[in-house]
């Protein structure tokens, strides 16, 4: 918690470790075989735990700006805000679930953000196998300044055992399908949505098949004698 | 009744009829006993009105539409969880297979989102060939919107026409790609092959025809009366009703807002181009096929200008760890590796070979991070979130699709009208099923 001065000075930033975009489990034998005698070399192979750097000030180009507008827009910033991140020219602001929405609508109204128009909700499940309690299910809100030019990312996490966000139809109704695509792929329950029901799977389908630990499906196939496993059960890199 | 082409039965929301053979006789005599004019209509998902298999259930009173909602779905795929087991290449194969009719466009936005993930950027040549397809592709994606929008309103001349027309842009993917659809020609870190030869004087006879049709456009439908009436007034959204439901691309700019990510948000040096933003004012189904024919002529003129400044060059980055192994060339059994690389690979270089197994195979690794890539396809903002956890596959691709999108304006346009407008409203926000459904 670079960025934002919390109240009282207090700037104890780091986050439980949980509702963090991380693949923080260190990875061993990239060839996903395991059991067997390693003859490629590959079982050796080590891949280092990676967590999104917590940005610090300046934040460069607008972004500064546009955080203490937001932190003028909406005074408790400081205990919305979990990380902030600037990655590859773009800003990413990780928020407690109960902030989301008035962050959201300062965004949207005040005259010196504006963010009309929000682009694109989508989902990200970072399930991590050996904490599989952790607010893995990410909503992840690409917001656009149309007077400013500018773009904006809000991400907000949730565990599986709690998967409640609250939904932000009430600000930009555009969310309306995009939500119902996230609980149907993701299993987010998004609290306020006025029909929260399955959009692209059937009405009945059990499970949310954009989840990690939902298989891919298929069957494997046959071809002179050989038997060719489906796409999920191949030996592959990672 | 036995009527064997309506069926019916009663169900605790009344009478239900099945219609299989357009026989309405006997669904019009059963409501005129009823004495009720509230009807609900199923509309779809297999209805050559429809624009795909889209699904849409109507509340009639009489012949006007008191409630209108989209069922989507129909064509779900998994795309987006397909292309998390396999490599990052391999995924443009399917992403390509979702809006069939811009291929170019999802294959643009994901490339420009890994190479941003990445930290590459595509030579000059590669780039100037991206915007040029992309264009062509944008010309070909209207004509299919006028084509069958055409079709759906009973214009069939509007459709021959314009599938016509939209066959000589196919002709030119062909030519380039090996493929009319599905082309897969846009890959991270480049494109699959470079222009054969002899591709100049080809675009520029299409560039002569494609003004000759578009003129055949103006003639027969800008005037005609039917063609005004059917479409003017017809499926009204405004630039307030399109910004709260996220409506981009040409609804969007008829609705009057110049919202146009190549001028606003420029990428692959959109900025380097002299093209207008077409725009209108009415926001209802004629100023989308204004703009949309308007834009076919501005892309005319960006097609023109890449080809004025193309120069010979690499079309693939400079880094084998990256770049793909073969030199791809169309060969008459489609696109393949070129004769000269499978000669050294198999014959003169081992290292050639490992160098290229291993880049088949095990594919390149992305450093992790997500990134959102947007850009203007015909339909509007076509966002490509992609995220990487430092592996050879995606983590998670997630597309806003335009369609997708842009469908939630349905109830908006048809509430209030007559249901034969839902048909012209539906085919003027001109969703692609593919690329909804993903």
């Amino acid at each position: 918690m670079t960025g934002i001065q919390r109240p009282g000075g207090e700037n104890s930033g780091e986050s439980s470790g949980e509702d963090e975009s991380t693949f923080g489990t260190e990875r061993h034998g990239l060839f996903g075989v395991s059991g067997s005698g390693d003859t490629s070399g590959f079982g050796g192979l080590v891949r280092e735990p990676w967590v999104a750097p917590e940005a610090e000030r300046p934040y460069g180009g607008y972004f500064d700006e546009l955080v203490d507008t937001l932190a003028i827009a909406y005074p408790q910033l400081g205990e919305a805000v979990i990380r902030t991140i600037v990655d590859r020219g773009e800003l990413t602001l990780h928020l407690e679930r109960e902030h989301l929405l008035g962050v959201a609508a300062a965004l949207r109204n005040d005259p010196n953000l504006r963010f009309e128009l929000l682009s694109s909700v989508a989902g990200v499940d970072y399930l991590d196998p050996s904490n599989p309690e952790s607010k893995r299910l990410h909503a992840v809100y690409e917001l656009r300044s149309m007077t400013y030019r500018r773009r904006l990312r809000l991400e907000v996490a949730a565990s599986v055992a709690d998967p409640h966000i609250p939904s932000v139809v009430g600000l930009y109704p555009t969310a309306d399908w995009q939500e119902r695509e996230t609980f149907d792929l993701f299993g987010i329950v998004f609290d306020g949505h006025p029909a929260l029901t399955r959009i692209l799977m059937p009405d009945d389908w059990d499970g949310h098949p954009q989840r990690k630990d939902y298989p891919l499906g298929g069957i494997a196939v046959e071809y002179k004698g050989a038997t060719i496993p489906p796409p999920d059960q191949r030996r592959a890199y990672r | 009744m036995t009527d064997a082409f309506a069926p019916s039965r009663e169900t605790t929301e009344g009478r239900v009829y099945n219609l299989t053979g357009g026989d309405w006789e006997a669904v019009s005599g059963a409501i005129a006993d009823a004495g009720d004019e509230r009807i609900v209509l199923n509309l779809g998902p297999q209805h050559p009105s429809t624009h795909g298999v889209l699904r849409i259930v109507l509340e009639l009173e009489g012949e006007t539409v008191t409630d209108a909602r989209c069922v989507i779905g129909y064509l779900h795929t998994g795309i987006e969880k397909n292309v998390e087991f396999r490599n990052w290449t391999q995924a443009t194969t399917f992403l390509t297979r979702a809006d069939y009719l811009a291929p170019m466009f999802s294959e643009t936005a994901y490339a420009l989102a890994t190479e941003r993930l990445l930290g590459v950027e595509v030579p000059e040549r590669a780039r100037l060939i991206r915007i040029m397809m992309m264009e062509i592709n944008r010309i070909s994606s209207h004509w299919v919107a006028l084509a069958t929008g055409g079709m759906e309103i009973g214009a069939l001349t509007a459709m021959t026409n314009g599938f016509r027309a939209r066959e000589r842009c196919l002709d030119v993917f062909e030519l380039i790609t090996g493929l009319r659809m599905n082309n897969s020609y846009v890959r991270v870190g480049g494109l699959a092959n470079d222009l054969p030869e002899g591709y100049e004087p080809k675009i520029r006879d299409w560039i002569k025809e494609t003004r000759k049709e578009l003129q055949g456009v103006n003639k027969l439908l800008t005037g005609q009366t039917i063609w005004v009436s059917r479409l003017k007034d017809v499926g009204w959204i405004g630039v307030e009703g399109c910004l709260s439901l996220g409506i981009t691309g040409p609804l969007l700019r008829a609705a009057g807002l110049p919202w146009d990510l190549r001028k606003t948000d420029p990428y692959l040096g959109y900025e380097e181009f002299d093209f207008e933003v077409p725009t209108d004012d009415r926001g209802d189904s004629w100023s989308r096929y204004i703009v949309r024919v308007a834009e076919m002529w501005e892309s005319l003129k960006i097609v023109e200008q890449v080809l004025d400044r193309l120069a010979p060059g690499p079309v693939v980055v400079d880094d084998p760890k990256i770049a793909w192994p073969a030199k791809l060339s169309v060969g008459p059994d489609g696109m393949g590796n070129s004769l000269e690389h499978v000669q050294k690979i198999m014959a003169t270089s081992m290292e050639s070979l490992i160098h290229h197994f291993k880049l088949v195979t095990e594919g390149f690794r992305v450093p992790p991070g997500q990134v959102y890539q947007a850009v203007e396809s015909p339909r509007g903002e076509l966002g490509a979130h992609v995220v990487s956890d430092g592996g050879t596959r995606p983590y998670r691709v997630h597309f806003r699709e335009p369609s997708f999108v842009n469908l939630q304006g349905t109830a908006l346009m048809s509430i209030g009208g007559m249901i034969a407008d839902v048909i012209a409203a539906v085919a003027s926000i001109d969703p692609v099923m593919g690329g909804c459904d993903r």
